[in-house]
């Protein structure tokens, strides 16, 4: 649904992009990591050419962004909706004022944007709101207002720049909810970029890590977690640096049990092993349990315990001694 | 003199300065509101870069805003006499004051403008708006109560620089203060004048701010 390849984007002697590929697919959320200053925002406003690249391509369902004139390019942003870390609202308009704004711009006429901004508001969950300014509205109302006016013109793409940075857990967790329904609902590609893992724990199926303007990696969430050394996994689930010969279990989507299955306590019993916990956590990432588990194995039989976890399809990594 | 004197000379001088103030303001909102937004478009960063014209359009309004009036209103007085075909009377001195008042409007619609966020542009180019749009739906209203204080000022300003308009002949307030308070010595009706200006300004300002206010929703 997007495709980003070599891009780049240099301010002066600032290189925010170095050559960043993107793949998005359709109906996925992808989540997009990174410390700040990394050049995630530079690349979401890439996406709608908001900012113009310094090289490479954008490509979203399907057409060139590039390679469009101004006209066009107005045109294809009309269906790629972008909502905002502080929520960008019209502050002279009421909220159903700034939902129409987008629909004026596309030119519907005024008798059809009336029963249009009824029906958004009603999905986004502001049905009695209509009539309210913004400085009226809590953070969370706010934030449903911007996904209201996003989707405006029924984009098969929206863009989110932090847009749960300035909530409160609680409505961070409604509005993400939000956004998931969103996405089965309507089958919406959804692009955001976070610093919060919560947020990639709680709706993306896959996700990128960015620093110094580079993609580090990129996937699908199960098979970064069950790549060896996945920077992912690591912040996801962080853990200190492993003491000498200790072992690190990674629970990941090609395991075919459930996390909370007793696959410690199989091993105690089938390999006469002490098990001592080290650390860990487990959680539902991407639809699937996963998470990592620090232990130390004495006595038994240790070396085909390993093999028995590794068998099931679990990522186990021994620190060397 | 008695207040039956002065009561038509008041009258008369109130009308004249409304008059010129009202002419001005009229052209001044007609010239400085687009010439305001044209100093915001055109930074490097805004909806139609052009730093060179930004830089020319700079240094215009700073020697409009550096010149004294007093000076402006005779150095222009061909352009009056172009305009308006005479150089003296009420409506050739609404020419020199809509000079005068163009490059100070347009600094505080700047102002007002600039306070516009950043996010909200782009979240309407991110909608598709063209630039002429952004400029009439998300600048203008979004900015409207500091344009309306902005007004404010330059309609207090301008009744002060209407006082100077005695000297093309424009007559008003001010130069019935200079004629009979200075020249003949008529006190009282100086006195009078000048408590005629300050209720005005106080009119103006008042009104101004109510408005302003009443446009806020932030
Ligand atoms: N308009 C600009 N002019 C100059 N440099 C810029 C501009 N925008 C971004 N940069 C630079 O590009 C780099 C990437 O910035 P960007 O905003 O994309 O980071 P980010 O990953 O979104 O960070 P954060 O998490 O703090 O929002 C930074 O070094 C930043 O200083
Ligand atoms: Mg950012």
């Amino acid at each position: 649904m997007i495709e980003v390849s070599g891009l780049r984007k240099v301010y002066g002697s600032v290189v925010a992009l170095d050559g960043v590929d993107l793949h998005v697919r359709q109906g996925e959320i992808f989540g997009v990591l990174g410390r700040s200053g990394a050049g995630k925002s530079t690349l979401l406003r890439c996406v709608n050419l908001l900012e113009r690249p310094s090289g490479g391509s954008v490509v979203v369902g399907g057409r060139d962004l590039t390679a469009l004139g101004e006209r066009e390019l107005r045109r294809a942003r009309q269906g790629i909706g972008m909502i905002h870390q502080h929520f960008a609202l019209l502050s002279s308009r009421t909220v159903a004022g700034n939902v129409a704004f987008p629909l004026e711009i596309m030119g519907m006429p005024r008798d059809r944007r009336a029963a249009r901004v009824e029906e958004l508001l009603e999905l986004v969950g502001l049905a009695g709101k209509a009539g309210a300014y913004p400085a009226q509205l809590s953070g969370g109302q706010k934030q449903r207002v911007g996904i209201a006016r996003a989707l405006a013109g029924s984009p098969s793409v929206l863009l989110s720049d932090e847009a749960t940075s300035a909530l409160d857990p609680g409505t961070t967790q409604s509005i993400l909810a939000l956004l998931k329904r969103l996405n089965r609902e309507f089958g919406l590609t959804i692009l955001l970029i976070t610093h919060e893992m919560d947020v990639i724990k709680a709706v993306c199926d896959s996700a990128a890590i960015m620093s110094d303007g580079r993609i580090e990696e990129a996937g699908p969430i199960p098979e970064l977690l069950a790549t060896p050394g996945s920077r992912l996994t690591e912040e996801l689930f962080p853990l200190a640096p492993p003491e000498p010969g200790s072992v690190t279990i990674t629970f990941t989507g090609a395991y075919s049990g459930r996390a909370d299955e007793p696959v410690v306590s199989q091993v105690v019993r089938k390999f006469d092993v002490d098990v001592n916990i080290l650390g860990g956590a487990l959680e539902e990432v991407a639809g699937v349990s996963a998470g990592r588990l620090r232990v130390r194995l004495t006595g038994g039989e240790s070396e085909a315990a390993l093999g028995y976890l590794r068998d099931r399809g679990l990522l186990v990594e021994v620190a060397p001694r | 003199m008695t207040w039956s004197d002065m009561s038509p000379l008041l009258w008369e001088a109130t009308g004249q300065t409304a008059q010129m103030v009202a002419w001005a303001t009229l052209f001044t909102v007609l010239f400085g509101l687009p010439l305001g937004v044209a100093l915001v478009g055109t930074d490097r960063s805004g909806l139609f870069p052009a730093p060179f014209a930004r830089r020319i359009l700079g240094l215009v309004v700073n020697i409009g805003r550096s010149l004294p009036f007093i000076v402006l209103m005779i150095a222009v007085i061909p352009v009056t006499r172009l305009i308006t075909g005479t150089t003296i009377g009420t409506g050739a001195a609404a020419v020199p004051l809509t000079i005068g008042a163009v490059p100070f409007f347009a600094r505080l619609v700047e102002t007002a403008l600039r306070e516009v966020g950043r996010d909200v542009v782009q979240a309407a180019q991110a909608m598709g708006a063209s630039r002429a749009r952004i400029v009439a739906r998300v600048l203008l209203p979004e900015a409207l109560p500091g344009l309306i204080a902005a007004l404010t000022v330059t309609i207090v300003t301008l009744i002060s620089y209407s006082a100077m308009a005695g000297v093309i002949g424009g007559g008003g307030l001010g130069d019935l203060a200079v004629r009979y308070g200075y020249q003949r010595f008529e006190t009282l009706l100086m006195i009078v004048t000048v408590v005629v200006l300050v209720v005005l300004v106080q009119a103006v300002q008042s009104l101004g701010d109510a408005v302003a206010r009443r446009l806020t929703r932030r």
